[in-house]
C-alpha cells in the first residue's frame, strides 16, 4: 500500500466556486428537469427530437435520463433540447432553484431525507 | 403534469413493509403504473446529485441498485481517444472516440427531494468527463476494496481536484481480509475528518448509513450564511 504523496490543497477549490458553477443559457445539467411544453408538434422536428417529446409526454424527467432512456449519449441530448427549449416545445428547469444553491438548507435536507429512511 | 402528479410511485422498495411517507396515490390509480413509474412524481421536485466513485468492480452499480427506485439507468458519455471529453457534436467523426457507460439512479426522498446516484469511474484517463459530472454535485462516496486499496487514491485525488468533499466506505466482500478503521484509515492516508465506513454495498441499509455519513460530513464544513 502505497501512501499519497502530501499533496492537498490547504484551500480546498470549492470554497471558491461555492462548490458549484452556473450553466450558461441554453447549457443544461444532467439534472436539468425536462417537461413537455404541451404545444403542437411542428414539421420541421427531427427524429431524435421527436423521441424526446414523446418520452416526456406522460411526465417530467432528468436529462440523464431521457439520454438513458433514448440510449443516446449525454452531449447529443444537451443539444437536441437546447434546440426544442428555443423552439419552446420543452421547458427545461435548473435542478436546485437558485436561491438554495449555495446554502446549508439542500444538505440539511437530503440529510434529513436520508435520516427518515431509517427511521 | 397531473399524470405524473397523480402516478404512484410504485418501484420505490424501502424496507419491506416499511411505507414510504408521501406516497402518492394507491396502486392502480394510474393507467398504466409500470410506464409511469420512471417519471419523477412532480414538477416542483429539487434535484440533488452524489456521486458514488471507485475503480472498476468495487461495487459501485450494487450500491446503486441497493438504493435506486427505478434500475439502474447508464447514459453514455463521449470521449476522444486522447481523453477530451466531446460535448460538442461538431467534428466527432474526424476523430477516434470511446463511449463510457455510467450508472446512475434515483432515490426520491420526503420534501420533494429527488437524489441522483451517479457512478463514476476513477482512472485519471476519465478524468474529463470529471468536470461534467462533479458540476453541481454535494459531495462524493468513494468505495474501497480492501484488497486493492491502492487503487481508489486515484479516484481520491480526481474528487479532491473536482473540489468536492467525501466520505470512504469500504466495500466488505465477504471474501476480502478484514482491517480495522484505523489500518484501514491509515492505509487510504486519510484526513481525520474525512469519514469512513464499512458497508456492504447490497444492503440498502448499510448503503443509506454510508450516504448518510457522507451529507453529514459535507454539511459539518459548509460554512453558515454571512447574514
Amino acid at each position: 500500500m502505497t501512501p499519497r504523496q502530501g499533496n492537498r490543497r490547504l484551500v480546498p477549490a470549492y470554497l471558491a466556486t461555492g462548490g458549484r458553477a452556473r450553466p450558461s443559457r441554453n447549457t443544461f445539467d444532467r439534472l436539468s428537469l425536462l417537461q413537455h411544453a404541451g404545444m403542437p408538434v411542428t414539421s420541421d422536428v427531427r427524429p431524435e427530437e421527436h423521441r424526446i417529446l414523446e418520452l416526456l409526454r406522460p411526465g417530467a424527467l432528468s436529462l440523464a435520463e431521457v439520454a438513458a432512456h433514448l440510449h443516446l449519449p449525454v452531449s447529443v441530448v444537451n443539444v437536441l433540447v437546447a434546440d426544442l427549449v428555443d423552439a419552446g416545445l420543452l421547458h427545461a428547469r435548473v435542478p436546485i432553484p437558485e436561491a438554495e444553491q449555495l446554502d446549508r438548507h439542500i444538505l440539511e435536507r437530503v440529510l434529513d431525507g436520508l435520516r427518515s429512511l431509517k427511521s | 403534469m397531473d399524470s405524473a402528479l397523480s402516478s404512484p410511485n410504485t418501484r420505490t422498495p424501502i424496507d419491506a413493509g416499511r411505507p414510504l411517507p408521501d406516497t402518492g396515490s394507491p396502486p392502480g390509480s394510474g393507467a398504466h403504473p409500470d410506464t409511469h413509474a420512471i417519471y419523477l412524481s412532480g414538477t416542483d421536485q429539487t434535484l440533488v446529485k452524489l456521486l458514488v466513485a471507485g475503480p472498476f468492480g468495487v461495487g459501485k452499480t450494487t450500491l446503486i441498485r441497493a438504493l435506486s427506485e427505478t434500475p439502474p439507468l447508464h447514459t453514455e458519455e463521449v470521449m476522444t481517444q486522447s481523453g477530451a471529453f466531446v460535448d460538442d457534436l461538431a467534428g466527432v467523426r474526424e476523430k477516434t472516440t470511446t463511449t463510457v457507460a455510467m450508472d446512475f439512479g434515483r432515490l426520491t426522498l420526503p420534501g420533494d427531494l429527488v437524489l441522483y446516484l451517479f457512478g463514476t469511474p476513477g482512472q485519471k484517463r476519465f478524468r474529463p468527463l470529471w468536470h461534467d459530472i462533479a458540476c453541481g454535485a454535494l459531495g462524493a462516496l468513494v468505495l474501497a476494496d480492501t484488497r486493492r486499496l491502492a487503487d481508489s487514491f486515484e479516484v481520491m485525488d480526481i474528487i479532491e481536484e473536482a473540489g468536492l468533499r467525501y466520505a470512504v466506505a469500504v466495500n466488505t466482500f465477504p471474501d476480502a481480509p478484514q482491517y480495522n478503521v484505523g489500518m484501514l484509515r491509515d492505509a487510504l492516508d486519510l484526513h481525520a475528518e474525512t469519514p469512513l465506513v464499512l458497508c456492504d454495498a447490497r444492503d440498502r441499509g448499510q448503503s443509506v448509513d454510508a450516504l448518510i455519513a457522507l451529507v453529514g460530513h459535507v454539511l459539518a464544513h459548509t460554512p453558515q450564511e454571512t447574514p
